[in-house]
C-alpha cells in the first residue's frame, strides 16, 4: 500500500466520519408514523445527539430521505420525484412497516414497500416503530454513511 | 321531531314512493324509490318542520352476493341528513340496479354533495345525473374500475410507477 492510497483511505474515513454526524434529513411524512417521528425528533429522545436534528424541507438540501408513513400508488410518483431531486450522496430510510413492505395493507391503493420504487438503505420496522428502534435505525444508517455504503 | 314522525311525514307526502321503512337504535330509515328521491330530499330540506339543512354523509353500499338480498337492487345510495334547528336526523336510502346505476344529483340542495357524489362515483361507479363535474375524487385518472365494488379483484394493482404486480 503506497503513501497515496493511505492518505486517500484516511481522507474517505474522515469524510465518512464528518458526514455521519451531519445528517440533513428530508422527512417525507404521509401518515401516522409521523407522530412517532416527531416524538423521536423532539427533546425527550433528541436526534440532535446524532447530528440529525436539522430537517430540510427541500430535497436539494437533504442527505437522507426519511419515508415516514404509507405510500399510496397515487403518491408514488411524488416520492420518486423528491428522491430524484436529492443531490448525491443520498440515503433512504424506510420508517415503519408500511414503507418496508406495505404493512397490513394489501389493497388497490397501497405500494407494497417503497423499495419497489427507490433503493432503501435502512428499514425500521414497527407500527409505528418505538423511538428506540428509530434511533437504532439512525445509528445503523450512521454506520453505513461512515463506511461509504449507499444504494443509489 | 321524533324519528317516527319524520318517517310518517315522508309517508304522508310520498305514499307508495316510500318503499320500506325501518329503525334501529332510534335511527330511522326510509328507502325511497329512485324516481322520487330528488323530491324527497328537497322536501326534507325545505319543509319547515323537517328543515334538514345538513347532509352529514352520502355514501353507497354494494350488496353483491349479500345473503337474503338476491332479489333486491345491487347497490344502495345512502343519505344521512341532520337538522341543525331541530336537532333531529333521518336516513334515506335508494336502491340502484347494476345495469342502470344512475341517481339524480343532490348538489343543488347541499353543496357538499358535490364531493360525496364524486367519491361514490370513484369508489362504486354510480353516476349522479346532473352533477356539474363528475370526476374521480380519490383515485388517479388512469385508474380503471371502481375499487369498492365487491367484484373488484382484491389483488388487482394499478401502480403509476414501479412493478405491475
Amino acid at each position: 500500500m503506497g503513501l497515496g492510497t493511505f492518505f486517500a483511505t484516511k481522507l474517505d474515513e474522515a469524510i465518512g466520519w464528518a458526514r455521519k454526524y451531519s445528517i440533513f434529513q428530508y422527512p417525507f411524512v404521509t401518515a401516522c408514523c409521523g407522530m412517532e417521528y416527531m416524538a423521536t425528533a423532539c427533546s425527550h429522545y433528541d436526534i440532535d445527539r446524532f447530528g440529525a436534528g436539522l430537517t430540510r424541507f427541500s430535497p436539494r438540501q437533504a442527505d437522507v430521505l426519511f419515508v415516514v408513513g404509507t405510500i399510496s400508488h397515487k403518491m408514488a410518483p411524488v416520492l420518486k420525484r423528491v428522491y430524484d431531486q436529492m443531490c448525491e450522496p443520498k440515503w433512504v430510510v424506510a420508517f415503519g412497516v408500511c414503507t418496508c413492505t406495505g404493512g397490513f395493507y394489501d389493497n388497490y391503493a397501497t405500494v407494497m414497500g417503497i423499495d419497489t420504487i427507490i433503493p432503501v438503505d435502512v428499514y425500521i420496522p414497527g407500527c409505528p416503530p418505538r423511538p428506540e428502534s428509530v434511533i437504532d435505525g439512525l445509528m445503523k444508517l450512521q454506520d453505513r454513511i461512515a463506511a461509504g455504503a449507499q444504494r443509489y | 321531531m321524533d324519528g317516527l314522525r319524520i318517517i310518517e311525514r315522508l309517508r304522508e307526502r310520498f305514499a307508495t314512493a316510500i318503499v320500506e321503512t325501518g329503525s334501529q337504535c332510534r335511527d330511522h330509515t326510509a328507502v325511497v324509490d329512485r324516481a322520487a328521491v330528488r323530491q324527497a330530499l328537497e322536501f326534507c330540506k325545505t319543509n319547515p318542520e323537517l328543515s334538514f339543512d345538513m347532509l352529514t354523509d352520502l355514501t353507497a353500499v354494494d350488496y353483491l352476493k349479500f345473503p337474503g338480498r338476491e332479489d333486491r337492487p345491487r347497490f344502495e345510495v345512502v343519505y344521512h341528513l341532520y337538522s341543525l334547528p331541530h336537532n333531529h336526523r333521518v336516513r334515506l336510502k335508494v336502491g340502484v340496479e347494476e345495469d342502470d346505476a344512475v341517481v339524480p344529483t343532490a348538489v343543488g340542495l347541499w353543496a357538499i354533495a358535490n364531493w360525496f357524489e364524486r367519491e361514490v362515483w370513484d369508489m362504486f361507479g354510480i353516476r349522479f345525473d346532473g352533477h356539474p363535474d363528475l370526476r374521480r375524487l380519490l383515485m388517479y385518472e388512469e385508474f380503471e374500475g371502481h375499487p369498492l365494488r365487491k367484484d373488484y379483484p382484491i389483488n388487482r394493482r394499478q401502480p403509476l410507477i414501479g412493478p405491475r404486480n
